[in-house]
């Protein structure tokens, strides 16, 4: 689209773009670029020169168990954060889309932990399930449960992962409710009036007109499970026990900020930038297709 | 009448109510910690009523804090925050403003540069940003927190689907009337635009309050903490106990903000998610 009416000059739009133009490039395009450019270097342990290895850094990194072994822990993290906080959200959109009246009141009562920032959940969750002091452990541990993410590397996984999902149910809860109240009603109970019961409701009608905002909530969820979460994974395990909850991006800080390995930590965020390239591909061709839905 | 009446209808009631509860039982517990004493809470399990401590807790993390002063690290917060949120609309707003509606060379290049920026978080290129914060000896100033997180294109997007929505007549109108470019922009563009603006305030500035990654890596000095990444830097190293009310005090304290912006602008937020999303 574009617009018929417009002014002229050149002067004054390149004056307009020029303050974004000059923070991109300072701040995003040349930091960018010495990414992929670091990425095909090793630099001495001086720091002094840097060797050229080509792809070497890459093919280091792809034979590397360590890092395989995030790209799964990656895809575990993100995959459950995904499900949990999704089905959760979905079950209580569905509650609230039942209620005649009161919709709203629960939309405020659940919206707002999406406003609590995920290393601040992190602590919440970690002070619950902390080892010495936490309450819940407490509880456990009447019901002869020894809980222990510090040591456990499934009940980090566990802890972690509630944590990340906690503030999403609020979002996928309020995009699942909007999903459902733009459903038209007279569908719904046409199919009543011929006898469908809920869940034949649900199978035949509801799920697949949800199915645009189910598709959009599940792409948005991984991206956030995959770049925002690092706050969760900072404030409860550091990447632990094991290495068991580094996922991809807590690697690229561990490796370039804790263990100095610059041109590893480099080729990672190159890896990661291909990552976030495909899924937002993936969410444009998408959202092109709502547009002509 | 699909919706269930009698026994089914208390049912929903109460499955919302429980996930109510559970989502609220994390803040509840932390609000609880930062009002009793520390041995209450070291000798589990911990009061799950509220205790009379409210005041010394909160004044004491408020004014001393355990490595800054929380108000400190509240107010570096506020900077950032606010800084980042209104950075961004202000540049977004001007550079939108000259992709519409004007002609010029390499317009369409300008365009998609900005654009690429759109799929890059920062927590994707950290190791190269930082360099470039510390070359410019930005690390813990505030324009090494604010700059690099405006450099992205999320907005732009935004206010120029937004501009392409404003009929062309008044743009032809204020041509007609000899009305120069920024006198359009002025009177006829920004005022129109003053529910988009809101509403990407309000997700901006939780953007902004919520960021930890980036305040982790550029703010060495305890004095330029921001509250959100300021409360694991609270957690004693090693073996030593850590201050829980005083901790807990400090996470209150760094969800407020946010959840008071979420609340009472709750439409505006509501529709800056939409927005931003689509």
């Amino acid at each position: 689209m574009e617009k018929r009416v417009t002014f002229k000059g050149w002067t004054l739009p390149l004056c307009l773009l020029l303050p974004q133009v000059a923070i991109t490039a300072v701040f995003f395009f040349y930091p960018a670029g010495q990414a992929v450019y670091q990425s095909l270097f090793i630099p001495d342990p001086f720091g002094l020169k840097s060797q050229f290895v080509g792809l070497g850094n890459f093919n280091y990194l792809l034979n590397d168990p360590y890092y395989r072994a995030s790209f799964a822990t990656t895809a575990v993290f993100s995959g459950l954060v995904t499900v949990v906080s999704m089905g959760i959200a979905l079950y209580l959109a569905i509650l609230a889309d039942r209620l005649i009246k009161g919709a709203g009141t629960y939309r405020t009562l659940l919206i707002w932990p999406y406003a609590v920032a995920p290393a601040v959940a992190g602590v919440l969750w970690m002070f619950m399930f902390n080892t010495r002091v936490g309450v819940v452990t407490w509880y456990l541990g009447l019901l002869g449960y020894d809980w222990n993410h510090v040591l456990n590397e499934g009940e980090a996984m566990g802890l972690v992962v509630a944590a990340s999902s906690w503030g999403r149910v609020s979002y996928n809860f309020l995009f699942f409710l909007a999903g459902l109240q733009a459903i038209p009603k007279s569908v719904i109970e046409a199919a009543a009036i011929d006898g469908a019961r809920f869940w034949t409701r649900f199978r035949t009608i509801v799920w697949p007109l949800l199915s645009p905002t189910t598709f959009f909530l599940l792409v948005v969820n991984v991206v956030y499970a995959f770049f925002e979460t690092f706050g969760v994974i900072h404030t409860i395990t550091s990447g632990g026990p094991q290495q068991a909850t580094t996922i991809l991006v807590y690697k690229v800080f561990s490796d370039g900020f804790v263990g100095q390995d610059l041109g590893s930590s480099a080729a990672q965020s190159v890896i990661l930038l291909v990552v976030v390239g495909l899924l937002t591909v993936i969410q444009f061709k998408f959202i092109e297709r709502r547009v002509h839905y | 009448m699909v919706q269930k009446r009698g026994i089914g209808h208390w049912f929903t009631h109460l499955g919302l109510i429980v996930g109510v509860l559970i989502i609220f039982f994390p803040i509840w517990l932390a609000f609880v910690a930062s009002t009793v004493t520390q041995p209450e809470i070291v000798r589990p399990p911990m009061p799950l009523w509220p205790g009379d401590r409210f005041v010394e807790n909160y004044t004491s993390a408020l004014v001393s804090g355990i490595n800054a002063p929380v108000a400190r690290m509240l107010v570096n917060s506020l900077v950032m925050a606010l800084g980042i949120a209104i950075g961004k609309i202000i540049i977004s707003l001007l550079s939108a403003f000259a992709i519409v509606y004007f002609r010029f060379p390499g317009r369409r290049l300008f365009f998609w540069l900005i654009f690429l920026t759109l799929m890059l978080p920062v927590e994707v290129r950290i190791v190269p940003t930082y360099e470039v914060v510390a070359g410019f000896g930005m690390l813990n100033s505030y324009s090494g927190l604010i700059f690099p997180l405006i450099a992205s294109a999320t907005a732009t997007f935004l206010f120029r689907q937004f501009f392409l929505t404003v009929p062309d007549e008044l743009a032809e109108a204020a041509r007609v009337d000899g009305a120069r470019p920024m006198r359009f922009f002025w009177d006829i563009l920004l005022p129109m635009s003053r529910t988009n603006i809101a509403a990407l305030f309000v997700i901006l500035f939780i953007y902004g309050w919520n960021q930890y990654l980036w305040p982790l890596l550029i703010t060495t000095d305890p004095s330029m903490n921001t509250i959100v990444m300021g409360i694991k830097q609270m957690f004693p190293s090693g073996d030593d106990v850590a201050d829980w009310p005083v901790i807990m005090a400090t996470s209150i304290l760094a969800m407020l903000p946010p959840i008071v912006v979420v609340i009472t602008m709750q439409n505006l937020f509501i529709r800056g998610l939409v927005d931003s999303e689509k």
